[in-house]
């Protein structure tokens, strides 16, 4: 084809789509509750086995 | 709580082992071959006068081994002790483990006797032929399916952000994967490229900055959020950081690759579109740097004791050096120097010795320990590796920055007679030579610092007890009970298929904002009456060009700039490359570029120059290819290859296939006839007749002015 017919729309409906989602993720990451935050930031130093014992020789 | 239960289960250490030590041994033979690439740049006897050694096969070695090989694995070894221990459920299915590992240590083996061999598709980062690339995907689908089968699994409901960078790669990696590989097979090991010319150059660098990016990238981010934490027993310092910044990376990253095409016959709107992504790229990047340093905010005098944190945060911010110089390399008038020489290897190196590799070391040296229920064999060791590494870091990249610059500016400058001031190309490849010798000394040290490595992690193992399954225990999910004014997110991100299918759209966007329109507007490619396909005999060179590498050395796009034109002749044009399959516009020029070559020198020049480069050019680097004088070529598999150019669309006469080894025998002769009356003694079938005659059909169809056939 010699050029993709009204191909302004897409641009546009693109912009659109990328300011919504992220103005959309600006705002949740704002209202977020802090325990929620704070529950995830701990989920790596949370993972240990609960049945293993201190291992290490210092 | 009451009520609840609490399940058993195991976590699989076993797994994690044979990914760690499949990371560290092919780790070791990626960073060899590299140091041996290297000497061949400064010493051409290194190419150890047989063909699978030389640089141009070995090179892609190099790069699949370190790329697929060390840094794959390292992947996999850190997605599968931490995966399941953040969401509290073994990884779905063992058999698939096993034959993920397995699956994925065939590939590279068959890598490691494929690519020496010759059998390529010369597409970086993608050389590995059509049969190779169906097992990469079934090894792909099975690691996803083991993942996605944990996440239905899992006890913990929420999906800690690591496991999204993680899922992101995944998904990503698979699409990039099939739309570049797409080729119709000539025979077992020979494929054409779906695409051409400038389509072919797009989707490869749509294929390949992406491949960067979720591959040597989002992984690592993940392993970066779950290790770091890790070793420095605190959480990442912001997790509202480390939202915005996996959604705007997935999304950015896709639009990057033009910037790999600036200056070239790639469109202009697809270079726009590249330099601006790439600019934007800086923010999520650094969001990820800003996130791992500041995590260690507090704890920077357990840097000064802990080799785990020292390589991790040499690590992070060698991520943040590089993330900076990738956009400034995509500005156009810094790209305009840089694009071709040895600015991007050095580019490459800081991303690849210092975030992937030292974050490979950091992640295995923390790993050992902890799977041995044991302390590290040796801290000084261990410090000692890191200085070593950085050393070599620094040796590697400091030399290339200084023959970059050198070999760009003597490439651009004029004499006041307005005269090119180095008209030879190999004036600008002596001065740099003793460049090539330090940065084979930093990759040397680097390698050393890796062997030390291996010592350590074997005494440590030896000292301590491995614990092959990890006993823990959780309560069951329960099934959620929404209650009121709960936001969408997190309805969206308790379900890992719906954040899948997401991320998906995400990388999606810019592949299909930039491929549809390359694909399917003809202006973007304007047709040359003149172009032509190849004739059988050059379609037989252009093969084996692509076999022996070539293009790991030499360009073929001449960019518009007056340096280059007075250099190379005229700028190369879109319409030129619409029977290239694959595209071969080169990323490095080691050697001049060749889109122009033809005609410029005779047939026993090439000859000449091929049995032993430096007759005719004294001081250069390029191996010599004696054997192709002699070896000769098999032209049974050319029916086959026209029959396959034209299902491609490719413009042979119908029953042409027939009629294809007859005009090859013909074209051969008169190059026979060449190269007897300059004393050169050779028969038609022979590999340098092929050659010869592609070299010297190369930029020439713009001269004719009339168009004739093949």
């Amino acid at each position: 084809m010699s050029s993709i017919e009204n191909i302004e729309i897409y641009p546009i409906i693109s912009l659109l789509i990328f300011v919504i989602f992220f103005i959309g993720m600006f705002i949740w990451v704002i209202k977020v509750d802090k325990k929620y935050i704070d529950h995830m930031k701990e989920m790596p130093l949370n993972d240990e086995p609960q049945k293993s014992s201190g291992y290490e020789k210092v | 709580m009451p009520g609840t239960t609490l399940e058993q289960f195991n976590y699989d250490n076993k797994i994690v082992k044979y990914f760690g030590v499949a990371t560290i041994a092919w780790g070791l033979v990626g960073m060899l071959v590299g140091v041996i690439a290297a000497t061949q740049l400064f010493l051409p006897e290194a190419n150890l006068g047989n063909p699978y050694t030389t640089f141009g096969r070995i090179r892609p070695l190099h790069t699949n081994a370190v790329i697929f090989a060390f840094v794959g694995n390292a992947i996999f070894a850190g997605i599968y002790y931490s995966m399941p221990r953040l969401l509290k459920a073994p990884m779905w299915n063992k058999a698939l483990s096993w034959f993920h590992f397995w699956g994925w240590q065939l590939i590279i083996l068959l890598a490691a006797i494929t690519l020496p061999l010759g059998l390529t598709t010369s597409k970086e980062y993608a050389e590995l032929e059509w049969p190779i690339d169906i097992l990469i995907a079934v090894v792909w689908v099975a690691f996803g399916a083991n993942m996605i089968g944990t996440l239905i699994k899992r006890r913990e409901k929420h999906m800690y952000v690591a496991i999204w960078f993680y899922l992101a790669s995944f998904v990503t990696v698979a699409v990039l994967h099939i739309f570049n590989s797409l080729a119709l097979p000539v025979s077992f090991f020979k494929s054409y490229s779906a695409y051409a010319g400038v389509q072919d150059a797009l989707v490869q660098w749509w294929y390949g900055h992406n491949a960067v990016a979720f591959f040597l990238t989002t992984p690592f981010l993940g392993l970066m959020y779950y290790y770091l934490p890790k070793a420095a027993n605190r959480p990442v310092y912001s997790y509202k950081l480390s939202i915005i910044h996996f959604w705007s990376l997935i999304f950015l990253y896709i639009w990057a690759g033009p910037h790999h095409l600036l200056y070239t016959a790639l469109p202009e709107w697809a270079q726009v579109l590249g330099v601006v992504f790439s600019v934007m790229l800086i923010a999520p990047s650094w969001g990820g740097m800003v996130n791992g340093l500041l995590t260690l905010r507090g704890a920077w005098d357990k840097v000064r004791v802990d080799p785990v944190l020292k390589f991790m945060v040499v690590a992070v911010t060698a991520y943040g050096m590089a993330t900076f110089e990738g956009p400034m390399l995509s500005l156009k008038n810094v790209n305009a120097i840089a694009h071709y020489t040895d600015w991007i290897v050095a580019h490459v190196h800081i991303g690849g010795l210092g975030w992937n590799g030292f974050f490979t070391f950091a992640m295995l040296y923390w790993l050992w320990p902890k799977m041995w229920k044991t302390n590290l064999y040796s801290t000084k060791l261990a410090t000692t590796h890191f200085w070593m590494g950085t050393i070599g870091i620094i040796f590697y990249a400091l030399p290339m920055y200084v023959a970059a610059l050198t070999q760009s500016l003597m490439w651009k400058e004029f004499s006041e007679a307005g005269r090119l001031a180095y008209p030879n190309f190999l004036e600008t490849v002596i001065q740099i030579v003793p460049m090539y010798m330090l940065r084979a000394f930093g990759g040397l040290l680097y390698l050393s610092g890796a062997i030390i490595m291996v010592y350590n992690m074997v005494k440590t193992a030896k000292q301590g007890k491995f614990v092959a399954e990890e006993a823990d225990e959780a309560p069951a999910l329960k099934p959620h009970v929404a209650h009121e004014g709960e936001f969408w997110h997190r309805a969206w991100e308790r379900k890992p298929i719906f954040f899948t299918i997401l991320a998906t759209v995400a990388i999606l966007i810019g592949g299909i904002v930039e491929i549809i329109p390359t694909i399917l507007v003809k202006s973007n490619v304007p047709t040359i009456s003149s172009v032509q396909p190849y004739t059988p005999l050059e379609l037989q060179g252009r093969d084996l060009y692509i076999s022996h590498g070539c293009v790991g050395c030499h360009s073929q796009m001449i960019r518009p700039f007056r340096s280059e034109t007075e250099r190379y002749g005229e700028y190369s044009k879109a319409g030129e490359f619409v029977y290239d399959r694959p595209f071969l516009w080169g990323s490095k020029r080691t050697g001049p570029d060749l889109h122009r070559v033809g005609g410029k020198y005779p047939d026993s020049w090439h000859y000449f120059h091929m049995v032993d480069p430096r007759t005719m050019s004294p001081g250069s680097l390029m191996p010599p290819y004696p054997w192709m004088s002699t070896n000769i070529m098999d032209h049974s598999d050319l029916p086959a290859k026209i029959r396959t150019l034209q299902k491609l669309g490719v413009p042979y006469p119908e029953g042409y296939d027939s009629q294809a080894n007859a005009d090859l025998m013909v074209q051969a002769e008169q190059i026979v006839a060449n190269l007897k009356a300059s004393g050169v003694e050779v028969i038609p079938e022979s590999e340098i007749v092929a050659m010869i005659a592609y070299l010297q059909r190369l930029g020439t169809d713009i001269k004719k002015t009339t168009a004739s056939n093949p």
